[in-house]
Formats: C-alpha cells, sequence, structure tokens
C-alpha cells in the first residue's frame, strides 16, 4: 500500500534531520522524504500536522511470556500502541528459547501479527540452567541475535568464560546482566529505604563484582558483550572505563532505574518491586548521565507483564518487574526534557543506538532500522509531542497492568503520545481519535 | 511524585490502623502510654474487664506462629470484652494455597472488627490494612524485620515509668539489629520521643553501618556500648543465626555482646534492663543480670497487656 505521512516533523537521530517535511511510502519502504515524486498517489494520507514522525522505537527488552492464548497478540498490540516496531525478547519465556524450533514458531506467530517485529535472544545456556552451552549455530540461523541468560545464574566463571570464548568464535553477542547470584537475593536495593523498611537488600557490589567479572573476561577473549539493566553509578563508572579501554561492550538502563529511586517503593508498593532493584538517588542521576554521554547505549522498557496474583502480595513476595512497553515512548521524552537535550538526541537512545547495539545480527535490516532513509523500511512512529497523559490500568493493551509511573502510584505526568505506528509500511497502530483519510 | 498519606491516619490526622511507630507524631505516642496507665490498673481489679470494645469482634491473624505474643493480644482483647477469634493461618488457608487478600476478604465477610496481624514478610499489614473494608483496624503484631509496634510501645511505657522523663537518656539496644523488627520500632520510638542518644550495639553481620541512616550510633564494642547507659535493651538471638556466616557460636557472641554483671557494671547505676522475650539465657544475657535488681523484664510484660489495651480502644474509637 502506499501512504502518505503528510506536514510532519521529520525527525531522524542518526542523521541529525529535523525538519518539516512529508514521508513517502510504498511497497513497505520509505521512498522519498521531502521532495515527494509528483505522481505518487499514496491509497491513504496520514495528516501528521503538530506531530513528530520518527522511525519506529527498538525495544532491547520486553518480555511476552505471559502463558495463555492471546499473550503475544495482546503483548505485540501493546508494542505498537508504544510505538515500538522492533522488540529484543529475552529467552526466558515458558519453555526457554534453547531449541530452533522453538525460536522459529514464535517468530512465525509474531510475524503473523504482524504488529512489530520481534527478535528473540537465543538461551546461552539448555534450559537457562548454566551448565551446558546451547546449539548457537542454530539459534541464530532460526533468527536469534545473541544469547542470554536472562535473570538466571550462569554456574561458576569457567563455564561463563567457556561460553563467552564459543560465543565469539563465531562472532555471537553474548548478553549479560551483571549480578553476582550470592549477593542478588535481597528484594530492595541495600540502603537506608531497605534498612528502614526491613527489607532485605542487594548491595551495588551485586553490580559491580559481576562487572568487573564480566569485563575480564571480555579482555580475555574478545567476546562483543551487551550489558543489561545498569542499576548503579559505580556500574556505570565500570562500563564508562571499559568503553574507554576499548572493549567491545555496550549497555542499557530501564525506563524505571532511569526515572525512579527507592524512595519511590512508599509504603511497601509492590509495583515498585522490580528488578534489578530501584536504587538512590545518586544511582539515577549516574545512569541519567551515562545515558545521555553515550555511556549507556541504550533506554529499555524491560517490559515484564505481571498479572494481580503476582503482584496483589507482600513486597517480599511479589514477582518482580513492570510492564513498559507503552511506556517507553513518554519515559524518554521525559528523561529528554529534563536533561535538556535535542529531541534527536533522546529519540536516538530508542531507535538508532539500540540498532547499532545490535551490530550485524540484523542483517541488512540494520541498514535502515531505527531510522529514516530513503529506500529503507518504513518503520515509523507518529506522535504529538505536545500531548501529556497520565497511565492508568484501563488504558494499556498489555495484559500486564502493573506499573510504577500509574497514575495512583506515582502521579507521573507522561509526554508525547503515540498517533500511528507502521510497520514495513502497514499500519499497526492508529490511536482511536487519530484521522486518517 | 504524589504525596502519599500516612496509611495509618485519617483525614484528620487520628490513628485508625497501628502499623508502624515510623510517621506517628508525638501526641499519638503520649495518647497511647497515657491511655495505657489508666489501663493498668484494671489489670488489678477482681474483675479484670472493661466494657469498651463489647460486642466487636477482634481477630488474631497469626501467619508466624507465635503463642506468647498472640495470648498478650487475646488478653487485651478480652479485658476490653472484645470476642476473640484466633487464626492460626500458618496451619490453615496459607497451606492450602489461599493468597493473602482472599483470606482477609472471607474474614471481612464474617464481620471483623480489628486484625491482629502477624506476617513475616515485612510490609503484610500495609497490604491488609489497603484491602480490607474501610471500619476494620490493623494492628501489626510484627512483620518481618519491619515493625512491631505494640512491642516498641511497651518498650516505651517501660522506660518512662522507671526513668520519667525521655530527653536525657542514653539507650543501647544489643544484638540481632538487622533482622530485628523490635529494635527498629524501639528505635523510631525513642526518636520520636526526644532520646538524645540510641546506640546499637553488636557485630558487624548483625549490626551493619547502613544503620547509620535510622540516625542511631553504631557501636561494635560491647563494653563501649553500654558505658554510661540509661536502659540497656537486649535482643533474642535467634536460634538460626547462632552458627554460620553470621556468627560463629552463641559460645562465642556471648564472650563478645552476652550481658554480664561485669559489663553492666559500666552502665549508669540505676540502668535498667530490657528483653523482648523470650530470653536465650547465656547467650544474649547471664541469668545473674535476668534475674537481677536492674531486670525490668517482667515488668515489661505487665505493661504490654495494658498498652495494647490502649492500642486497641483507641484505634476503636476512631473512623476511617
Amino acid at each position: 500500500m502506499k501512504i502518505l505521512i503528510r506536514n510532519g516533523r521529520v525527525v531522524d537521530p542518526a542523521s541529525g534531520r529535523d525538519e518539516a517535511a512529508d514521508v513517502a511510502i510504498a511497497a513497505g519502504r520509505i521512498v522519498a522524504i521531502g521532495q515527494v515524486p509528483a505522481d505518487f498517489t499514496p491509497e491513504r494520507t496520514i495528516a501528521a500536522d503538530g506531530c513528530v514522525v520518527a522511525p519506529g522505537l527498538v525495544d532491547l527488552a520486553a518480555r511476552l511470556k505471559e502463558a495463555g492464548p492471546g499473550a503475544l497478540e495482546s503483548e505485540l498490540a501493546a508494542a505498537a500502541a508504544g510505538g515500538v516496531t522492533s522488540l529484543v525478547c529475552p529467552p526466558d519465556t515458558d519453555p526457554p528459547l534453547d531449541e530452533p524450533g522453538l525460536v522459529d514458531m514464535l517468530k512465525f506467530r509474531a510475524r503473523k501479527l504482524s504488529r512489530c517485529r520481534l527478535f528473540p535472544l537465543g538461551a546461552l545456556t539448555r534450559h537457562l540452567d548454566g551448565e551446558e552451552l546451547t546449539e548457537m549455530i542454530d539459534l541464530t540461523e532460526a533468527g536469534c541475535v545473541g544469547f542470554s541468560q536472562a535473570e538466571r545464574p550462569i554456574k561458576d566463571n569457567l563455564t561463563l568464560m567457556r561460553a563467552m570464548q564459543y560465543a565469539s568464535t563465531h562472532g555471537y553477542a553474548v548478553w549479560l546482566r551483571p549480578q553476582d547470584r550470592s549477593l542478588g537475593g535481597g528484594v530492595a536495593a541495600s540502603g537506608a529505604v531497605a534498612t528502614r523498611l526491613g527489607l532485605s537488600g542487594v548491595p551495588v557490589a551485586a553490580e559491580t563484582i559481576a562487572l568487573h567479572t564480566i569485563i575480564e573476561l571480555v579482555r580475555q577473549t574478545g567476546t562483543r558483550v551487551h550489558l543489561c539493566r545498569l542499576s548503579s553509578a559505580a556500574g556505570v563508572e565500570l562500563v564508562r572505563r571499559a568503553k574507554a579501554e576499548g572493549l567491545p561492550v555496550t549497555a542499557d538502563v530501564s525506563i524505571n532505574s532511569l526515572h525512579l529511586t527507592d524512595v519511590d517503593i512508599g509504603y511497601f508498593n509492590a509495583d515498585m518491586r522490580l528488578t534489578p532493584p530501584l536504587r538512590q538517588g545518586k544511582d539515577r542521576d549516574a545512569l541519567r548521565a551515562g545515558l545521555a554521554d553515550g555511556t549507556i547505549d541504550a533506554l529499555v522498557s524491560d517490559h515484564t507483564p505481571i498479572g494481580d496474583d503476582d503482584k496483589m502480595l507482600p513486597f517480599g513476595e511479589a514477582v518482580p518487574g513492570a510492564t513498559g512497553l507503552e511506556l517507553l515512548l513518554s519515559l524518554a521524552l521525559k528523561w529528554g526534557a529534563e536533561t535538556k537535550l535535542p529531541l534527536a538526541q533522546a529519540l536516538a537512545r530508542v531507535t538508532s543506538e539500540p540498532v547499532r547495539v545490535l551490530g550485524e545480527s540484523l542483517g541488512s535490516l540494520g541498514q535502515s532500522a531505527g531510522r529514516l532513509v530513503e529506500g529503507g523500511v518504513a518503520d515509523i512512529c507518529v506522535f504529538d509531542l505536545e500531548a501529556e497523559w497520565q497511565v492508568t490500568a484501563g488504558m494499556l493493551r498489555s495484559r500486564g497492568k502493573h506499573t510504577p509511573f500509574d497514575a495512583a502510584s506515582s502521579g507521573t505526568r507522561m509526554p508525547g503520545r503515540v498517533r500511528h505506528t507502521l510497520v514495513a509500511g502497514t499500519l499497526a497502530y492508529s490511536a482511536a481519535d487519530a484521522t486518517t483519510a | 511524585m504524589l504525596a502519599r498519606r500516612n496509611p495509618q491516619l485519617n483525614a484528620h490526622g487520628e490513628l485508625i490502623h497501628l502499623l508502624s511507630i515510623e510517621g506517628l507524631p508525638r501526641a499519638i505516642l503520649t495518647q497511647i502510654l497515657d491511655t495505657a496507665g489508666t489501663f493498668l490498673s484494671v489489670n488489678d481489679r477482681d474483675v479484670k474487664k472493661v466494657p469498651l470494645l463489647r460486642g466487636k469482634s477482634v481477630f488474631n491473624l497469626f501467619f508466624e506462629n507465635s503463642t506468647r505474643t498472640r495470648t498478650t493480644f487475646e488478653i487485651a482483647a478480652k479485658r476490653l470484652s472484645a470476642d476473640v477469634i484466633n487464626l492460626d493461618i500458618a496451619k490453615s488457608s496459607a497451606s492450602k494455597g489461599e493468597s493473602l487478600l482472599d483470606t482477609i476478604a472471607n474474614l471481612s465477610a464474617m464481620h471483623a472488627d480489628m486484625f491482629v496481624v502477624r506476617h513475616s514478610e515485612s510490609g503484610a499489614p500495609y497490604l491488609i490494612a489497603k484491602h480490607c473494608a474501610p471500619h476494620v483496624h490493623v494492628v501489626n503484631a510484627g512483620d518481618g524485620r519491619h515493625a512491631h509496634p505494640t512491642q516498641g510501645l511497651l518498650d516505651m511505657y517501660t522506660i518512662r515509668h522507671y526513668k520519667k522523663s525521655f530527653n536525657e537518656l542514653t539507650v543501647a539496644i544489643v544484638g540481632d539489629i538487622v533482622h530485628s523488627r523490635v529494635a527498629r520500632s524501639d528505635i523510631h520510638a525513642l526518636t520520636t520521643l526526644g532520646v538524645p542518644e540510641i546506640r546499637a550495639v553488636g557485630p558487624k553481620t548483625l549490626v551493619p553501618g547502613d544503620l547509620r541512616d535510622m540516625d542511631v550510633r553504631v557501636c561494635h564494642d560491647m563494653k563501649e556500648g553500654v558505658k554510661g547507659a540509661d536502659v540497656v535493651i537486649m535482643l533474642r538471638l535467634q536460634n538460626e543465626r547462632m552458627s554460620g556466616a553470621m556468627l560463629p557460636s552463641a559460645g562465642e557472641y556471648f564472650k563478645s555482646y552476652g550481658l554480664t554483671e561485669e559489663v553492666l557494671a559500666r552502665a549508669k547505676p540505676d540502668a535498667i534492663v530490657m528483653h523482648p522475650g523470650p530470653i536465650n539465657r547465656g547467650v544474649e544475657i547471664d541469668s545473674r543480670v535476668a534475674d537481677g535488681a536492674h531486670s525490668v523484664i517482667l515488668p515489661q510484660v505487665t505493661f504490654g497487656i495494658a498498652v495494647r489495651m490502649a492500642v486497641m480502644s483507641i484505634l476503636a474509637g476512631n473512623d476511617a
């Protein structure tokens, strides 16, 4: 279908383009930005007056794991509603993504829904048990873009080193969340709040010890490693030094750690039960600065749909995680505005930069995903930058309704509202009140 | 971020649940202690009953076993003429897989007026207070490591009884502070009532430096910690901490942090020794101290009944 997005503010972080322009789309690709050929006859026109036309968002961490029919459908619909056109899902599905058949099936089902491109991470070890390696070549051929233990520990440093050596033999990236298993058992970040509330703590050392170990093994093996969900100021500093040394590491931070601190736990609000746990103000400040200066490459939703039965529990018993796909754009914009960054620079952390993290694993798609280029794929998010909203459970498409940003919990004002999302030139989402002709 | 109203107080600032001492104004603590004073005489009468809670149902919900605490709440409620229903949930619904909130909904339907809750998870009584019917009052009888407010209040009653005023006291709390809900409630209460020096005494595994965040002086030397103290509060060392990574043995703990007559001699001559019970003789406290002239451990138990009567009667008089 031929689509014309008319009169929007076209912002492409990769090229720095930020200007009023029309965008013409045909056969799933962008055919023109700005000068639309006179003979282009759109079947559909999207009036983007007052809206930003940006690349579709690329979310490096979104779980779709809740079992039950329709779960994948609801979560991919949530992605589209959030302007997310590509997402990376960790391998801790049920069963874990440790066999090519499971990956094939997941990719096939996602493709049929055509709401959002799905890039799975394969399990680094069988059943994610942290002991035996998976068949990484077969998994990559099935579509995995890297290998990960998700939140599961690896048996020991020898196994981790072997896994990294093997992955790097074939040029695969390993995605690791830096957390020492024995120090990571608490339910809140160590500090004044956890002490006062009597919650067991996760010390910063849980993150830094793991980072030291991983970074040393990167030094030894040369493996390409992506560090998932940094949570501490000390962690940001270690990554900054590793990058300065020229090691092949990248990192991300979740929307939760970027905006909240342990003080937000308030009176044991289980929506604030997250992994990694919310840390202190100085950690949040360092994460925000690290994301701004590029030490942290990408902002992720860390989307984890969790039902009432698993959240309406005492804080320590509640399952950690929060919904996030539909909040990612607004929380990137909020951070950008608060940090006084140009719009393109804020958007880069959820578009072009995550694509750079994915690198060659995306194949030819890597040339144009997360960008707006003539001849490239038409994965596009049209949003109203001026619209402000507040999160309520009822307005979320995800089955996960629990988020620390819920109006009732934190009253966070969310800037920016998605009007249209296009994946491969097809409308995957339009806001109920948006008009197209 | 929104300012969150303390869920223990109604819009008029009156106590509707007792969940933690933290965040309660001094006036409410004093009101509870004064009210407890008036109930103390009831306990000495032949007919030990007042009709303040007549017709009300108090449900003791103990998700974690504690015969002693449950009994003191039961006695307090009965002396206020309430009907008391004891539910040992650890052995019933929870083991059948019923969720905490389902249990609460069911009991609310039985027209409970007050829940006395003990739970192994910090914060569980907050969840219950948030989801129970508006007329139901919740009393925290101990949640995880977080709070044991009635114990904190009876400790304050005891201190006030013997020391009259809080303003010039040095209070040493000795033992496993990091895992202790009693210590947290005592610290908040002592701070609110104006005690100028609160010391937390114990090894670094049980008294980590983080505790300074609660405005206490952290002390790892027992003799130093007890020196010049007006009040020494000894905490019970749980069996599971007596050996392992926290402490090598009960014997070594007693050598370094046990309260003996020799150590107590460093406190003020009129110092009082307190303990929430049950005591481990020869682990945290020597028998000669536990049974000695400075010990007020048994009066604490007596005051505990009056304080719990005071809390329940005040809650029953306030509406959400």
